[in-house]
């Protein structure tokens, strides 16, 4: 670490300000939003390692239909602990991360628009985290993510009220980060670029947000009910006392079906930042992609029920919610295949960041589709609270999200660390990331319409086949983390310089130095072309980046007008 | 654009099609259907699996025809042609999926009304109804007596789920069957004879109707080889009506999370010839009447009888009755025991 920012400093120009970070820095409450993103992304990638650990576990567990591994209330614990921890603890929080560090490098801007708020945020999450994880200790909750009453309410008080809290808490972090990146993102962009000029990773992380600020609260609301319930002996949801366990189940999803969207959102976005860089060609269909993203936020906020199929929802409900869960696959295909005709034509170049957003395609497509089946009322009463769920929603969220992630890490680790990772290790960590997938997940489907239930801790033997190559993947996918750990950690050390910008990017994180100076920029950039204009001949920024920067106080009619060619179609 | 590249496209297309068309004929993933409820849910499903494979296909095989044909070649830093999109083709892409789902979903909203969602004595929420009771009240009640039971099932009130068949809206099913679940079982019991059991026993090509509740928390009434499921929820009418058409055994799963037992929560549905059926419920009455216990357990199934065992008191005071209830769950000694009973249940299986 030391030694990357040595490099650091020695790129540096007289700026007045400081420009090295200490590594005290990454463990104090510092406000630069650099150090917060890293923190982020180090600490939820800190609670994605113990997640897997859960999960292995219970695979290990499967891997026999008999309970002999753990015993069946902590095989709850685990299954419950292992959600939560990866929305609310590795994959929202990483999105955090990605948006705390890029957007105000993308945007020109030289920290966010509340840094203390923001530094705020970023602290309550490993209270949070680590007292949830830690309650397996002491009594960890056990009903599962979704926390439903009345099982919530007579499964252990102590660990229900542990999750309880550190979804309150963790929820109010998202809040205040979601507040920080809307703000930013319409209030402090260089005067030079217009909505419509922005990079689409702040189209994505502005629809998120919107999301986070609508949802959230509700979720809150569910959770200090169910606490009431849980400690204080209300019936807000508690049937004994004339509740109803089924308006828990509306408020619940209300805000964790959008969740889904704030957990891929931003890694829609990365894709689309890392997808033209690599492919040297401009993104295709630069205004579908970015207002398929708000299409997607406003369209997921009214489809929340298509979880309670069978949960005594009316019938027209039931029509209601399908239709609109159906027609989010219409701004989701825009997507894809802007994607596809992004690439179609390119010069790919095949390194990791690449292969995991090429991978990213591959596999989120497939929990696309499966999407769009358990939508269909008949087809999801079948395979509602099945492993076919379990299969869709981590070909979702492992093949949509995670993929992101670690594509997002890879193509961003040189301008954050300087120095570059090696690429195979990285290919090696693809293709271990990429098979143990498949292997875990996709007989998952098939578990499920043959009638395996979810969240067993005991299942029938005929299910036994399919369930030991799933734990045969689950495995592949845990050894898949040791080389991306070493490549990061090693590379982070003593990896090769990477100078400002290595993928010859256009957007403005590339042309600043690596890492960036602590107020991101000497001088303010200014736009002189689109975020994707590759093939318009234009020189890199990072080759001579003087000659292309400005001072902000500089007239606005000095720039060059945003031509329609610039970012849009 | 060359003609031979278009040809080419047009012979990948037609493969493509057909490969599609093939699997979904032929993907043989679904166990064989039960009921003429599956055999619908199981056309919707080979229909979204055609229309599935075509997309999986074609994203993939453009992905895998782009790394290889546009991939980078060493010493090349040119970029790619500067093509920012291309409206009529955002439109294509825009159309295509909007009108795929819209086929899907006017094709579900019809398979969903042809199984009975729309019967509108299952199609709205009843509300819900307050369940705790007077624990003295119901004490005093008798197990279960036969006199009180109805004589049929009069299907005054409404209960969400699965209904009749549109063409038998408004009739009363042949067979009905109070459901109830628990921890971590299911009880049946036939209003029509009183009987209880720990089985689900119905007569083939007959419309069965079954009442499900539950008493604890949330429990998941699934039928895998009928495509059928129901949550069961406390204070709340549920209801899923069929008409299995294949004798034979069939696994009841409970598909809810309800405490740690959950795997474990499954019983077995017996469609039988309507003599066997009959035969089945005459050794039941018989059962009751020689027995001073009124509960019946299927002899059959030793595990399953051992496993009830814990539960037959508080089934015959109430089906729903929560103080008893939660003086089992706060009595340590009666937990234990049960988790013990849970066990034994789970050990032979395993
Ligand atoms: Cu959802
Ligand atoms: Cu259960």
């Amino acid at each position: 670490m030391t030694q990357a920012e040595m490099q650091a400093s020695a790129t540096q120009s007289s700026y007045s300000v400081p420009s090295t970070r200490k590594w005290r820095d990454y463990f104090s409450f510092n406000s630069d939003h650099k150090v917060i993103g890293i923190q982020y992304l180090v600490t939820s990638f800190f609670f994605y390692l113990i997640g897997g650990v859960f999960a292995t576990a219970m695979r290990t567990e499967l891997a026999t239909p008999e309970s002999d591994f753990v015993n069946p209330e902590m095989y709850n614990n685990l299954l419950t602990l292992h959600g939560t921890i990866m929305i609310f603890l590795w994959i929202i929080p990483a999105g955090s991360g990605l948006a705390n560090y890029l957007i105000p490098l993308m945007i020109g801007a030289r920290d966010m628009a509340f840094p203390k708020l923001n530094a705020l945020a970023f602290w309550m999450i490993p209270p949070a985290g680590l007292v949830l994880a830690g309650s397996l200790l002491i009594d960890a909750p056990q009903a599962g993510w979704t926390s439903y009453p009345p099982l919530s309410l007579v499964s252990g008080k102590v660990g229900e009220g542990i999750w309880i809290f550190s979804l309150l808490v963790l929820g109010t972090s998202s809040i205040l980060g979601a507040i920080n990146f809307l703000v930013t993102i319409l209030k402090m962009r260089v005067p030079s670029m217009g909505l419509n000029d922005m990079p689409l990773f702040c189209w994505s992380m502005l629809s998120a947000s919107g999301l986070i600020l609508i949802g959230t609260p509700v979720l809150a609301g569910a959770l200090i009910l169910l606490a009431f319930d849980l400690l204080a002996g209300t019936a807000f949801f508690n049937p004994t006392g004339g509740g109803d366990p089924i308006v828990y189940q509306h408020m619940f999803w209300f805000y964790s079906h959008p969740a889904v969207y704030i957990m891929i959102l931003p890694l829609f976005g990365a894709l689309s930042e890392i997808l033209p860089v690599h492919a040297r060609k401009p993104i295709f269909g630069y205004r579908a992609i970015a207002y398929s993203s708000v299409a997607i936020s406003f369209i997921g906020l009214i489809v929340w029920a298509h979880h309670m199929f069978t949960s005594g929802t009316p019938a027209w409900l039931r029509m209601f919610f399908m239709i609109f869960t159906m027609i989010i696959a219409v701004p989701t295909g825009i997507k894809i295949f802007g994607w596809l005709a992004t690439v179609w034509g390119g010069k790919i170049a095949l390194n990791s960041a690449m292969l995991f957003g090429l991978g990213m395609i591959s596999v989120f497509v497939i929990g696309g589709i499966s999407g769009v089946m358990v939508a269909a009322v008949p087809f999801d009463i079948h395979v509602h609270d099945t492993y076919f769920i379990v299969a869709h929603l981590h070909y979702v969220l492992f093949g949509g999200s995670v993929f992101g992630i670690y594509g997002a890490l890879y193509h961003w680790f040189p301008k954050m660390t300087g120095r570059m990772m090696n690429e195979r290790l990285g290919i090696l960590h693809f293709v271990l990331t990429y098979m143990g997938m498949n292997l875990t997940f996709m007989p998952m489907h098939e578990l499920g319409l043959i009638g395996m239930n979810r969240r067993i801790a005991v299942y029938n033997p005929e299910f036994q086949p399919l369930n030991i190559l799933c734990t045969i993947g689950a495995f592949t996918l845990a050894i898949s983390t040791i080389p991306f750990l070493i490549n990061a950690g090693w590379s982070w050390i003593a990896g090769k310089p990477a100078g400002d910008n290595p993928w010859r990017g256009l957007t403005f994180e590339w042309q600043t130095s690596s890492p960036p100076p602590i107020e991101n920029f000497d001088l303010l950039p200014v736009l002189n072309y689109g975020p994707y204009d590759y093939g318009s001949g234009i020189r890199f920024p990072g080759e001579e980046i003087e000659d292309e920067e400005t001072n902000m106080e500089a007239p606005p009619g000095g720039f060059m007008p945003p031509s329609e060619s610039r970012a849009g179609s | 654009m060359k003609i031979p590249s278009n040809i080419l496209t047009l012979l990948a297309g037609i493969a493509l099609t057909l490969i599609s068309l093939w699997y979904g004929k032929n993907h043989g993933l679904l166990p064989p259907a039960a009921s003429n409820e599956a055999d619908l849910v199981d056309g919707l499903f080979d229909a979204m699996m055609t229309v599935s494979m075509g997309i999986f296909l074609l994203v993939q095989g453009v992905l895998v025809f782009s790394v290889i044909r546009f991939r980078r070649r060493q010493g090349d830093n040119t970029d790619g042609p500067p093509i920012h999109g291309n409206i009529p083709l955002e439109i294509v892409w825009t159309a295509i999926p909007a009108v795929i789902v819209l086929v899907i979903g006017v094709y579900s909203f019809d398979i969903y009304k042809q199984m009975g969602g729309f019967d509108p004595q299952a199609a709205n929420d009843p509300g819900v109804t307050q369940i705790a009771m007077l624990p003295g009240e119901e004490l005093a009640t008798p197990l279960i007596d036969a006199s009180k039971a109805k004589p049929a099932h009069n299907h005054v009130h409404l209960a969400v789920g699965i209904g009749a068949f549109p063409e038998d809206e408004g009739k009363m099913a042949d067979v009905n069957v109070d459901v109830m679940g628990l921890q971590y079982a299911w009880i049946f019991t036939y209003p029509d004879s009183g009987i209880t059991s720990g089985e689900l026993h119905v007569p083939v090509n007959q419309e069965v109707q079954l009442n499900i509740k539950a008493q604890d928390v949330l429990h998941a009434f699934w039928l895998p080889d009928l495509r059928l499921k129901q949550d069961a929820i406390p204070g709340r009418d549920v209801e899923l009506r069929f008409a299995p058409r294949k004798v034979g055994e069939y696994p009841v799963v409970c598909a809810e999370l309800c405490g740690p037992y959950h795997g474990a929560m499954n019983t077995k549905m017996f469609v039988e010839s309507e003599e066997d059926f009959s035969n089945w419920i005459q050794e039941q009455i018989a059962a009751i009447d020689d027995s001073t216990q009124t509960v019946a357990v299927n002899s059959a199934d030793r595990t399953d009888g051992d496993f009830l065992k814990p539960f037959v008191e508080e089934m015959g005071i109430s089906d729903v009755d929560r103080t008893v209830l939660q003086q089992l769950h706060s009595h340590p000694a009666v937990s234990s025991d049960r988790t013990a009973q849970v066990v034994n249940a789970l050990s032979p299986a395993a």
